[in-house]
């Protein structure tokens, strides 16, 4: 991996590393949208949400094109990436938790055998 | 080979599948029976569930609170709206952190596959923001240990890069 990959990487991570930028990401993941859009359902001022953007758009996860005057902007190529990650940790954290109801589900069936068993003694 | 599948539908929903080698019944009852639910609705290692309230009625009335040593607490509230033993659960959901969550409307439905149960989760929130949202700041705890990997799996790709 080139070195400037890797300082994208750490990038990216760092700009990831808030919920709020999560949240744009994901919106962004539906589509395009402007600054105006994105700091509505976030209940956020626009300079705020310019904030967060720059930080995205800095750490190449965001990009923007030119409409008069509007800059939409769209989830870059690493953006999508790291959304398409963050939909593999989300299905990986259930999975903990479905895991762990396997084995609950297995303890249910043998005390189920083993009632059963007693009843039958009895 | 994950049993797990998590996709968007439409504008609004999540659905999740799962598959489970038990009957539709003991997955069903796993899931509103507060014994069985503190047992594996935990997240990541180090949460509790120590307040979990089901009242498994039309109406009744949903509780879990999640709490960690260090990492302190937080929780749910809901209604459930209809249940069908052993095969279908409806409910409304919302996260406190510690500011509400927009509602999220799930329906669970536990389908009897061979000799075990194919679970499907539903869940329908008010509009896609506020899905984008559940998707990426949700699951609190689950999303923390989940950073956590993200840490380890950057960790080593850079450790990768490095050597090379």
């Amino acid at each position: 991996m080139a070195m400037s990959e890797l300082i994208h990487l750490d990038q990216a991570f760092g700009a990831l590393a808030d919920s709020t930028r999560r949240a744009i990401l994901a919106r962004l993941a539906e589509g395009e949208a402007t600054v105006m859009e994105l700091a509505e359902p976030f209940d956020m001022s626009q300079p705020a949400v310019s904030q967060h953007l720059k930080v995205l758009e800095d750490a190449g996860l965001v990009a923007s094109r030119v409409q008069g005057a509007k800059r939409p902007r769209r989830l870059a190529k690493v953006g999508i990436d790291a959304m398409d990650q963050w939909l593999a940790m989300l299905r990986k954290a259930l999975e903990t938790n479905y895991d762990r109801l396997d084995e609950v589900l297995a303890t249910m069936d043998k005390e189920k055998v083993e009632k059963k068993r007693k009843g039958e003694m009895q | 080979m994950s049993k797990l599948t998590l996709k968007t539908e439409g504008d609004t929903h999540v659905v999740v599948t799962r598959y489970f080698s038990a009957p539709p019944e003991a997955v069903y009852r796993a899931h509103i029976e507060p014994g069985i639910v503190q047992k594996w609705m935990l997240g990541p290692d180090g949460w509790t569930i120590p307040v979990c309230i089901n009242e498994a009625k039309p109406g009744g009335k949903i509780r879990y609170e999640w709490a960690h040593p260090q990492r302190g607490s937080f929780f749910l509230t809901g209604e459930f709206v209809a249940l069908e033993p052993y095969s279908r659960i409806v409910h409304i959901e919302r996260m406190h952190l510690p500011d509400p969550t927009p509602d999220n409307h799930v329906e669970t439905r536990f389908a009897p596959d061979g000799t075990g149960t194919l679970m499907t989760m539903r869940m329908t929130l008010p509009n896609e923001q506020t899905r984008a949202m559940m998707l990426s700041t949700g699951m609190e705890s689950g999303m923390e240990a989940s950073y956590v990997r993200l840490e380890q799996l950057i960790a080593s790709r850079l450790a990768r890069g490095g050597a090379a």
